[in-house]
């Protein structure tokens, strides 16, 4: 167990240096000059060249390179060009917003899916079954933007019971926070828990169909017991993992319904921070949420670990969380190699 | 016994009608689509930050009212020496800034010399560039000294980026801005909200509205519901789109079209061949239908233009007939320039509705007349950097939205690469007259040769979609500057 986090946690910290490499030249790469863009169109190319050396755009890219990165290993995000506070400052706020609104829309996603799944699987080709894929088929469809516009012209419009956008701040309390992410939850769980439940209704058909399913019902335990004490237990692994990249996605993912919403998300934050060229926000905030997907990676991991006692008891066993387009394969064939090495060597003693 | 029970009523029910009008509303809540960056007007470009502190935070020696007039502001009243070089500025006493510090001459001096200054930052430097000296005479008394007359100085005085800023205070105006307005700022919410309170210390007429709130709503979807739920009561322009006409149709809003400084333009790289030769860009402009751009880019509520003037300002002269909609004029000039087969060029578009919109209709009316256009969609940062610095670019949409801007053609290495000797002559000698006639003879001269010469197609001054609370009273109805003056602004029961 202690090798594997070993492992995992060197994985992670790689990805963490790869990942501060592309962001800083993604960024570097686009056109576009904060200190033109600060200062307008009337200004003269004298005033721009003033406040590049200010922003400190002129040092070689190597160098700024060096100072952010150095900055962040010190846990400093750097200054906002275009608000002047720290980066920190501004994610703290935004993060305020975003990390409620995720989990109300993860636990609401979570609520709907995993019964409807466990409903469809248990009828599976049944009407009940078609008739709830359907409607999830539906959610995926639907542009959760409309969906969102529909529910506030129908809740806000109309029935005037939560505001039509914005977010008060917690400061004006802890219900009317809520209410204003309450539609926003909905909307983004929507689509969210539509494919939850087809992947938590794939996973518990295919478990179903094990020998050890058949056992239990021949040993007498009832159906019902069957399918949530041992089939979901085990099937719960695949949902485990969208739900893990389902809370990465809705953590900064969200701009379409913040705008929609007028919420002050991550998402917006980093929307207008790229059209502001804002680089410093743009890259320290990809950063942190690079580190957050990891950290999300890891704890679906080790939750492998609880809902299957097997990967307990196998040392070292690989059993990546991580989607394939963020740990590059490269790494963890090293990884991989280091391990087998390390393996002969104690062999050897 | 009737006669008391009818008696008490009545007394009961003008006891309500007068906690009605007790009750009138004093707090308000706008929308607007970009948020500020900052809130220091000295310090940056973006219009967002005009339209949040202009009038409300900061003030000026001067200020610009809703009909573009200048009034007097922190300069109670003023005198012009006789070769039209030295202004003495008698300013009101008394006045407060926000943190509790005095104003004086002193500021003044500290705010005009700091915009003036060589590292200056402030986005509208030029306005500064004539003045030479600036002395505090006496607290109240403040001698402006310029290199010699200048037609527009006291206008000059009143724009957003001359606002008077507190020595102390100046640099800390980016995130707590600390002017000598009716309102000051209450908090910042970022990415959501800014709220401004009145100020009870303030030296004019004191502000109707106790509490002003700017809401960040990007979304055009968004704005029509925030509208109609009532948490929005006013858009000062209204990013409406095709849901105006639902808005307009509903008695509780008023719907306010009015003008702005913004002229949208078809801007043409003057120095790049074929647009180098002037029957090219005649063939542009006789190409073009503006009615059906006005349709497309701005919901038809725009003004066509015939040169860089706005309608709504004095000295407005209707050149849109110079160039009619006429294809085979069109041809036949562009036989002229020795190009009857057409030619191919791009056309870089803004992330703004009027130039993604305008520009399909203008590809579509270009084609007719041989001339491809390729369109290529880019952001503002890319646009300022490729565009306007590298002046990289065929054609290109824009709303140039500085007032009095004419002069712009002028400019050295300006992106236009526009370079007419008789131009540039009428506007230098604009630039040094005071008569308000000869002022006014020269600008039309100044619209009339853009007109003929073509360094831009004019397409049209952009509206402002005023949309808010029937009940709402004092907002502006034209934007002289894009500012979104709340001093006057009350509701009324």
């Amino acid at each position: 167990m202690t090798a594997h986090l070993l492992k995992r946690l060197i994985i992670a910290a790689l990805t963490l240096v790869l990942a501060s490499i592309v962001v800083f030249a993604v960024m570097e790469i686009l056109p576009g000059d904060p200190a033109r863009l600060m200062l307008g169109m009337n200004a003269s190319a004298d005033q721009v060249e003033v406040l590049r050396n200010q922003m400190g755009l002129n040092a070689p890219l190597v160098l700024r390179y060096l100072h952010w990165a150095a900055g962040l290993l010190s846990l400093d995000f750097g200054r906002s060009y275009t608000y002047s506070v720290p980066v920190i400052d501004l994610v703290r706020e935004r993060i305020a917003v975003s990390l409620p609104l995720a989990l109300i829309a993860l636990a609401l996603s979570t609520i709907i899916a995993i019964p409807v799944g466990v409903f469809s699987a248990s009828r599976q080709g049944r009407a009940g079954d078609t008739l709830a894929m359907g409607a999830a088929q539906l959610g995926v469809a639907v542009p959760n933007f409309w969906f969102a516009l529909m529910l506030i012209y129908l809740f806000a419009v109309w029935l005037h019971l939560v505001p039509a956008g914005g977010f008060p701040g917690w400061s004006a309390g802890i219900w009317a926070a809520l209410k204003s992410l309450l539609l926003p939850a909905v909307a983004l769980a929507l689509p969210q828990a539509a494919i939850l439940a087809r992947v938590a209704r794939s996973a518990l058909i295919e478990v179903l169909n094990e020998d050890y399913i058949r056992t239990a019902r021949a040993k007498g335990l009832p159906y019902r017991a069957v399918l949530w004490r041992h089939a979901l237990r085990n099937a719960m692994i695949p949902v485990l993992t969208i739900l893990g990249l389902q809370f990465a996605f809705l953590l900064a993912g969200t701009i379409i319904i913040e705008n929609v919403f007028y919420l002050p998300g991550l998402g917006r934050l980093i929307f207008q921070a790229i059209t502001q060229r804002d680089l410093i926000v743009v890259e320290s905030i990809v950063m942190l949420l690079v580190a957050a997907v990891i950290l999300i990676n890891l704890l679906v991991d080790f939750s492998y670990a609880i809902v299957d006692p097997r990967l307990r008891a196998i040392p070292g066993k690989v059993r990546s969380g991580f989607p394939s387009g963020i740990a590059p394969k490269q790494i963890l064939r090293a990884v991989q190699r280091f391990r087998e090495t390390r393996n002969r060597s104690r062999g050897r003693q | 016994m009737k006669l008391w029970k009818t008696t008490l009523a009545a007394a009961v029910l003008s006891l309500a009608a007068a906690t009605s009008a007790f009750a009138a509303r004093s707090d308000l809540t706008l929308g607007i689509v970009l948020e500020p960056p900052h809130l220091d007007p000295t310090a940056g470009a973006a219009a967002a930050i005009g339209e949040v502190t202009y009038a409300n935070v900061f003030e000026g020696l001067t200020r610009i009212d809703d009909n573009g007039q200048v009034q007097p502001a922190l300069a109670q009243s003023w005198a012009v020496s006789d070769d039209g070089k030295v202004y003495t500025f008698k300013l009101h006493s008394g006045v407060k800034f926000h943190d509790g510090s005095a104003f004086s001459a002193d500021d003044v001096k500290f705010s005009l010399d700091r915009a003036r200054a060589k590292d200056s930052l402030n986005p509208q430097k030029p306005l500064f560039a004539h003045i030479t000296n600036v002395t505090a005479v006496d607290p109240a008394t403040v001698k402006v000294t310029l290199d010699g007359p200048q037609g527009d100085f006291l206008y000059d005085m009143g724009q957003v980026a001359a606002v008077i800023v507190g020595r102390a205070s100046a640099d800390g105006n980016k995130d707590k801005p600390i002017g000598t307005g009716p309102f000051k700022l209450d908090h910042w919410a970022k990415g959501s909200e800014i709220t401004l309170v009145k100020n009870p210390d303030y030296w004019g007429t004191p502000a109707a509205l106790d509490k002003a709130t700017f809401r960040i709503v990007p979304d055009a979807a968004a704005a029509v519901p925030a509208l109609l739920s009532g948490d929005i009561q006013a858009f000062a322009n209204m990013p409406a789109q095709d849901a105006l006409a639902q808005v307009q149709s509903d008695p509780r809003f008023s719907v306010v079209i009015g003008s702005t400084e913004g002229e949208t333009i078809l801007s043409i790289n003057n120095k790049k061949p074929p647009f180098d030769k002037l029957a090219v860009r005649q063939a542009l402009a006789s190409a073009i239908d503006r009615s059906a751009i006005i349709a497309a880019a701005s919901n038809g509520l725009g003004k066509p233009i015939g040169s860089h003037f706005s309608p709504g300002d004095a000295g407005y002269v209707d050149l849109t007939g110079v160039y009619p909609h006429d294809i085979a004029k069109a041809k036949a000039y562009l036989k002229e320039a020795g190009l009857e087969n057409g030619f191919s060029a791009t056309i870089k578009l803004p992330p703004v509705p009027y130039a993604r919109d305008g520009g399909q209709v203008i590809q579509s009316q270009l084609k007719e007349i041989g001339v491809n256009l390729q369109i290529v969609p880019v952001e503002w940062a890319e646009w300022l950097s490729q565009v306007f610095t590298n002046k990289d670019y065929d054609l290109t949409i824009v709303s140039h939205v500085e007032p009095n801007d004419i002069d712009i053609y002028s400019r050295p290495g300006y992106y236009f690469q526009y370079d007419n000797p008789k131009f540039n002559d009428v506007i230098k000698e604009l630039g040094t007259t005071v008569d308000k006639d000869k002022r006014l003879e020269l600008l039309s001269e100044a619209q009339k040769i853009l007109a003929h010469d073509v360094p831009a197609v004019y397409l049209f001054e952009l509206p402002k979609i005023g949309v808010w609370d029937a009940k709402l009273q004092g907002m502006w109805t034209n934007w002289p500057i894009e500012a979104d003056d709340l001093t006057k602004v009350k509701w009324t029961d």
